[in-house]
């Protein structure tokens, strides 16, 4: 059951540019969460980030009862989180949403894009044990952001990067390197997190390739928890009602095609 | 000190402390109940709505301003029969303070749903919402000039014997023209008040961000707007004041109660703190207990000169 508490930062540190790690004490909520759920944040105390910051779990230690978040600053409110000091309390709502279904004895493709790579992570350790082979992609501008491949190793899972310039591993689109290196025989599942013309091009290939998937989405949201319908998006672009991204999903099962942004059913 | 009741009639409205949840902030309740016990709560106002569903407005629909938010949702809702069939059974048993909202395309339409749910037991009272910036109709048409409001008012009223409480629309030059034209079509209150119109751009986009160009904005940034409007309202209308707008502390609620309004709603508040208005009734019942006050009443008004 969800839940809204004081949690304790236990480490907030810059892993990479604009790409920031916090770990956080809030067992009740540790202990409750599933991977593709999120976190919603108060940065601050001011009216000024009003809203809370809806991010998704990066990892997660239901024994220790930690929570790992990974984010990149891009406005007031992740600026504020990132001043986040050790002992200092967080107000924190969660977990929230409908997360991944975790497959069984399948090999699964995870691609990430940017910090989308973050939900996939927490995914990755309860897949590991589950399936026969677990793939990670993980796509980013360059290698100052990329910065999980340590944390993916440690399960035992190799995660291959590409970047925009170059300067880690494939040169190009992390979409580029899964066409080019990711033969769909050697999978059944996809999971995708990031941009939306990245999970577009994702999920063209697992349409091409008959394979089923997951993706998870991101709407502007306030309340969290399916009262305000702020977060409304259209899974298929026939469909009149909206579904909400904070509590339907934000993880819906491939195609989706939500109308307002790239087809995500597209071969 | 004697005892201390906090208990408000807000025109028929029985409150059990005088802090109630705004309408489409709370959506019907039950997606808050994992966070607070929601039948200790002055009055839940559900969620707007409509004689049929309602899907609302295209994405986005809300944006993030300063000390405050804007929305366009558009009214999505599931139309009344789900709620009186699908949603109000459970927020009766578990006694919770049910005042409904609704919103119309036409003087006919609001009558219908009033009668539709005027014999029903699980509802307090019936929000009229004249006043959503959102929807092309069933909305601030209907609350931005005086003789609709009247005429909306009195169909209502003559179909039920429920509390009628019409929620005020700030988009109006003259509010106290609006106030008294709810209280000549029957109204047993007020509530005021609903967002103000705004809009954002996005200028990597150089287009507005949010799908239906306008919305309502909300949050602590239009307190004093509220406040000001309240204060005129009470000074010259007859009728008891359901006052909010960006509330989201006690002191907030009081400067409201001494402003005129005789019991608070909170709103985009519950989006930060899902335990807002449980924290505000008890700390206004702290307040009125260190002044060595026994009820809330005495301080309504209070600040009117």
């Amino acid at each position: 059951m969800p839940v809204c508490m004081k949690g304790t930062v236990i480490s907030n540190r810059k892993v990479g540019r604009e790409l920031w790690e916090m770990e956080f004490a809030a067992p009740e909520i540790a202990s409750a969460a599933r991977p593709g759920q999120f976190v919603h944040i108060r940065a601050g105390d001011d009216h000024d980030p009003l809203l809370r910051r809806p991010l998704s779990l990066y990892d997660v230690d239901v024994y220790s009862g930690l929570i790992t978040l990974l984010y990149r600053i891009v406005g007031r409110g992740t600026q504020l989180l990132s001043r986040y000091t050790v002992d200092q309390p967080l107000d924190v709502m969660g977990p929230l949403g409908r997360g991944f279904n975790l497959v069984q004895d399948k090999r699964v493709l995870l691609v990430g894009g940017g910090v989308g790579i973050a939900p996939l992570l927490f995914l990755a350790r309860e897949l590991q044990p589950l399936n026969r082979q677990v793939t990670v992609l993980h796509g980013a501008g360059n290698s100052q952001e990329i910065c999980s491949r340590v944390r993916f190793s440690r399960l035992g899972i190799s995660c291959l990067a590409a970047t925009m310039d170059g300067s880690q591993g494939f040169k190009g689109l992390v979409t580029d390197l899964l066409e080019k290196t990711i033969d769909p025989a050697d999978i059944d599942y996809v999971y995708t997190c990031g941009p939306n013309p990245m999970m577009a091009a994702v999920a063209g290939f697992a349409a091409r390739h008959g394979l089923a998937g997951e993706l998870s989405l991101e709407e502007y949201m306030a309340c969290g928890v399916g009262a305000c319908l702020g977060c409304a998006q259209k899974l298929k672009e026939s469909d009149p009602s909206y579904v909400k991204i904070c509590q339907d999903g934000p993880v819906f099962p491939l195609p989706v095609s939500n109308g307002n942004g790239p087809d995500f059913s597209a071969t | 000190m004697g005892i201390i009741d906090m208990t408000v009639n807000l025109g028929g409205l029985e409150m059990r402390n005088p802090v109630a949840v705004a309408s489409g902030t709370f959506g019907y309740g039950r997606e808050y109940q994992n966070y607070l016990d929601i039948s200790k709560i002055g009055a839940v106002i559900v969620k707007g709505t409509t004689l049929e569903e309602r899907y609302g407005n295209q994405p986005p629909r809300i944006y993030e301003t300063p000390a405050g938010m804007l929305n366009a949702i558009g009214l999505e809702n599931p139309g009344i029969e789900v709620f009186l069939n699908q949603y109000l059974p459970s927020l009766m048993e578990d006694g919770v303070t049910v005042v409904a909202n609704i919103a119309g395309n036409s003087v006919d339409e609001y009558a219908l749903i009033t009668r539709r749910i005027d014999n029903n037991p699980g509802i307090a009272a019936i929000e009229l919402n004249i006043s959503c910036p959102n929807v092309k109709q069933g909305g601030m048409q209907f609350g931005t000039d005086p003789e609709l409001v009247r005429t909306v008012v009195e169909a209502v009223k003559s179909e039920t014997v429920l509390p009628v409480i019409p929620k005020l629309s700030p988009n109006v030059t003259d509010i106290v023209s609006i106030a008294k034209a709810a209280r000549e079509g029957g109204a047993d209150a007020l509530s005021m008040i609903n967002t103000l119109m705004g809009m954002a751009i996005d200028v990597e986009r150089r287009r507005p961000v949010l799908g239906n160009i306008f919305g309502g904005l909300s949050g602590p940034a239009i307190k004093p707007v509220a406040l000001r409007m309240i204060y005129q309202v009470y000074k010259e209308v007859d009728l008891p004041i359901l006052g909010g707008g960006g509330i989201t502390s006690t002191r907030d609620a009081l400067e409201f109660i001494l402003a005129g309004a005789s019991a608070v709603s909170v709103g985009t508040g519950n989006f930060v703190h899902p335990c807002l208005a449980e924290d505000i009734a008890r700390g206004l019942e702290n307040y009125v207990g260190e002044q060595g006050l026994s009820n809330i009443d005495e301080l309504v008004g209070a600040a009117v000169l």
